[in-house]
């Protein structure tokens, strides 16, 4: 036999080509005639022309790759395990992901509904089967990573925290801007939601960030399963972008559209800019402890990812169809991260909550500075004190750094519009819709609120448009309430009813450990309650010296 | 410094693995949060459970975004069904993505080994023609109606009020689709051989031939609802017994081996595999509503109702199928009996349930 002769090319016949496969499929819808489709979830958008497929993918070549994929990732967990992976995982590091695994899942399965939003609204078939995939495909991003989750709480040696993981995410204070993110993505305007925000900003420009970033962090941390989850579920990003950019592009055809994108557009860019960067940066810079300085940090690689290959190669181009970008807001981002410290100051707040969060989060300590001041000049002045109180208030008998009075951090306000609290004390804004005093974090994010979730924009009626709701400030839930009920009410308590879920530290042992006792005695307050509350004059100079920041004072 | 120097805190712990010490809560491996149906948690309960929260179940600030309205991102009333516990059912088949993607592509595989096989063997060729007149264009008209039942189920999905429920018409739906594309690339296929088969037939016919158009406007009326429970009931106890197992068991598995066709009860076998799991799925989650203690008899009312408004279309439906049956040369199966057994199978299954069928099935 030559060489080149295998079995495969002995018997192999021709068969439906690929793109007769697609053409076929892509008939099998038709206009009904007897009974026109329920009205399904309603845009302000039009789409008059049929988007295309230029992925051409069909079902029976999708199932069969996709079991592969998965195999190789069910192989790799159980290789992990045969070669003893949590033995030298570091503990930092799988702390985080009870936070970070607790929240994206349900981004996940949002995306998975949101498909049916697209699925009705654009005319023709071809996008259709993409549309299907991209269902199942955030079906399988769920449950896989449920899977994960629970197999880091068979095998860690702290599992408390991920045993709570999905009632955890319902009530912590720090899941409540993945709700903003996930919730985003179906509720609202169908277009908005389903294609811009999802699609064209979340997945086409943060995914990255997210799904391969987290992973190399992963493998300096010791972790192995991580990494082979998460590019797995990469792989399949392509396809979503695929399917954003062509219904993007019948969108962009009308120029009736143009507004409402520039809209979405921005609100879509800014909250995940607000939201991913926050989360992402956090993870990978503070639940790290690898200080190898010569690997990109989290402002290179946004960098590379978000302002070169998103803002460069793909918002930019939209501008020849008409679409007004706004370079402003990427450099107001991009400025934020490297001027303005945002996602160090997050980390900063995610630990002065440790109380009410529901994973170890341990000090910075003199190997991590020297990280963080070579790669960000200036840190340590900000925030190196701060670790290091952080550091002595992590022993049960002090006050918890939420109400330590000691250290000079100044519990901050929330945005209502991205969630994540107004960290940028200089930028905070306040501001009143519909009567109400509200919070924000940002010039964009008032906007946000005030502006883009209403029934108008610039003069145009926007009837399909969503709006904010709910109990947003997360601290108004707790007000009055004494630390330790709050603790109980949110369930972050360890089997023994007292020893509490989170810890300042990595000390496993119940000597070194908090409980209920240890937080007993502090009454949680809520900034918007108690701003709402102030006479005008008392809420100027608040606001006044807000925005002059705080200090934090000399350890010693 | 005072005790707690840099160093001490950053003593890393020895192993991360568990049982590497003990202390609170070091034990605590299981998900604490929900109560498994059985004595054991699934795996499938692990992965599924309260993924999709909602205020009844710890989500302390509520939904945080709405629609205009005010209809929060999942809302109960986006079907009149009641329920005072949504969160009881989980799905009978316990779907999740690994073990779906193992069947789906067993699926595939098989099919595909099938229309392979029966090529090499030039099997296409000594089809009975007047037989591939009828996959021509029955089969192929057919393809469309599974594609509507894959959108609708594709639709619903949005809208229940649990993961449990969501996730089991998304299995659905994607059953549905992959079949619909199943039926269109074996015709594709068989179209390779038999250059005669014209591919565009059987959607003419879907839209034209007045056999089918009662079995469109049932497909359209269930896709024409904006109840999305109505919808997965009206798919899978209604028009699956009554129209679609009528034409997939009771026409082209019985008929197809007579005319000498072995591949096509093949390629159609697995959609009746398929519905196996979506029927008990289905049942069960109407069973629970049936039987709710609060809402039982609202929900049962609501049933009767869909049962009759989608059965009377179904029946017209089915019944306007009767020619296909006088189609095939050789005649192995008649109309009047596949239809019995259709009827039984309705019967049987609300049955079971304890829902009262429309008086025209009852008597049919
Ligand atoms: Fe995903
Ligand atoms: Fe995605
Ligand atoms: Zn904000």
């Amino acid at each position: 036999m030559t060489a080149g002769l295998t079995l495969n090319k002995i018997t192999s016949q021709r068969g439906v080509s690929i793109g007769e496969a697609a053409r076929r499929i892509a008939d099998l819808g038709w206009n009904p005639s007897y009974v026109q489709e329920a009205m399904t979830f309603p845009t302000d958008y039009k789409i008059g022309r049929q988007p295309k497929d230029p992925m051409k993918q069909v079902l029976r070549s999708y199932f069969p790759m996709q079991e592969e994929k998965d195999n190789r990732v069910y192989g790799a967990l159980d290789a992990a395990l045969r070669g003893d992976m949590f033995r030298n995982v570091e503990a930092r590091w799988v702390e985080w992901m009870k936070l970070f695994l607790a929240i994206i899942p349900f981004p996940e399965i949002s995306a998975a509904r949101s498909m049916s939003m697209l699925a009705r609204l654009a005319p023709g078939e071809e996008l259709r089967t993409g549309f299907t995939m991209q269902m199942i495909d955030e079906f399988r991003h769920s449950t896989i990573q449920m899977n994960l989750k629970k197999w880091y709480m068979e095998n860690y040696i702290d599992p408390a925290g991920f045993d709570i993981t999905e009632a955890a995410f319902g009530k912590c204070y720090a899941t409540t801007i993945g709700r903003q993110f996930g919730e985003g993505f179906l509720t609202g305007d169908a277009v908005t939601a389903a294609n811009v925000y999802l699609q064209v900003v979340a997945e086409t420009a943060f995914t990255n960030t997210l799904f391969v970033a987290m992973p190399s962090e992963a493998a300096r941390n010791g972790d192995y399963a991580l990494p082979t989850v998460f590019l797995s579920v990469q792989s399949d990003e392509s396809r979503h972008i695929g399917n954003g950019h062509s219904l993007l592009m019948s969108i962009l055809n009308d120029p009736d559209n143009h507004l409402l994108l520039e809209r979405d557009l921005r609100y879509a860019f800014w909250q995940n800019h607000c939201i991913i960067d926050a989360a992402v940066g956090t993870l990978i810079e503070y639940g790290t402890t690898n200080r190898d300085k010569s690997k990109e940090s989290y402002v290179e690689l946004w960098h590379r990812w978000i302002y070169e290959d998103y803002y460069r190669t793909y918002m930019l181009p939209l501008e020849k169809y008409g679409i007004k970008v706004h370079h402003d807001d990427v450099a107001a981002a991009w400025d934020r991260l490297v001027k303005k410290n945002y996602h160090h100051k997050v980390a900063q707040f995610f630990s002065v909550g440790w109380p009410v969060n529901f994973w170890r989060i341990e000090a910075q300590t003199d190997k991590d500075f020297e990280w963080f001041e070579h790669k960000y000049p200036g840190w340590y002045a900000e925030f190196g004190d701060y670790w290091r109180w952080y550091g002595k208030k992590s022993v049960p008998g002090e006050t918890p750094m939420l109400f330590d009075q000691e250290n000079g951090y100044v519990y901050p306000h929330r945005c209502w519009s991205c969630m994540v609290p107004c960290l940028i004390r200089e930028d905070f804004v306040v501001d009143e819709v519909d009567g109400k005093l509200y919070t924000y974090c940002s010039e964009l994010c008032r906007w946000t609120h005030k502006v883009a979730f209403s029934a108008e924009y610039e003069g145009r009626s926007t009837p399909a448009m969503g709006r904010f709701s709910g109990r947003r400030e997360w601290e108004e839930c707790y007000h009055g309430w004494d630390l330790a009920d709050c603790i109980k009410d949110l369930g972050f308590v360890r089997s023994d009813g007292k020893t509490l879920v989170p810890q300042p530290h990595l000390r496993f042992d119940d000597k070194e450990m908090w409980t209920l006792d240890h937080v007993k005695g502090n009454t949680i307050q809520s900034p918007l309650v108690l701003l709402r509350n102030m006479t005008p004059e008392q809420r100027e100079k608040h606001i006044a010296d807000y925005r002059a920041g705080f200090t934090i004072r000399p350890f010693q | 410094m005072n005790a707690f120097t840099q160093e001490a805190i950053a003593q890393p712990p020895r192993s991360g693995a568990a049982g590497a010490a003990q202390f609170a809560g070091w034990d605590s491996r299981k998900y604490t949060y929900y109560k498994p149906k059985g004595r054991h948690a699934t795996h499938y309960e692990d992965v599924t459970v309260d993924v999709q929260p909602d205020p009844k179940r710890y989500l302390l600030q509520d939904f945080i975004i709405s629609f205009p309205d005010g209809t929060p991102t999942y809302s109960e009333n986006w079907t009149a069904a009641k329920s005072s516990d949504w969160h009881q059912f989980r799905a009978v088949d316990e779907e999740w993505e690994r073990t779906h993607y193992q069947r789906q592509s067993t699926i595939c595989g098989m099919i595909g080994n099938v229309v392979e096989n029966a090529r090499r063997a030039g099997a296409p060729k000594r089809l009975d023609r007047t037989w591939v007149k009828v996959l021509e264009q029955y089969l192929g008209a057919y393809k469309h109606a599974e594609f509507g039942l894959g959108m609708a189920t594709m639709h619903a999905q949005r809208y229940g009020y649990t993961q449990m429920i969501n996730s089991a018409i998304l299995t659905n739906s994607s059953y549905k689709l992959r079949f619909a594309q199943d039926l269109t690339l074996y015709l594709a296929e068989l179209a390779l051989d038999l250059p005669e088969i014209n591919l565009d037939l059987g959607k003419q016919h879907w839209l034209e031939n007045p056999a089918w158009q009662g079995t469109r406007e049932a497909v359209e009326a269930i896709n024409g609802t904006s109840d999305y429970l109505e919808k997965y009931f009206a798919v899978n106890l209604v028009f699956e017994p009554l129209v679609a197992e009528l034409v997939r068991s009771g026409f082209f598995m019985q008929v197809a081996a007579a005319q000498g066709d072995f591949t096509t009860p093949t390629v159609i076998s697995a959609a009746e595999g398929d519905y196996q799991r979506n029927l008990a799925n289905t049942a069960e989650l109407v069973h629970i509503l049936s039987q709710d203690a609060e809402h039982g008899a609202h929900n049962r009312a609501l049933f009767n109702r869909w049962l009759a408004e989608h059965g009377k279309r179904a029946l017209a439906a089915a019944r306007q199928l009767q020619p296909m049956w006088s189609l095939p040369h050789h005649k192995v199966a008649q109309f009047p009996e596949a239809l019995n057994r259709a009827l039984e199978r309705i019967r049987s299954i609300t049955g079971e349930l304890g829902l009262e069928l429309p008086a025209e099935l009852k008597a049919a």
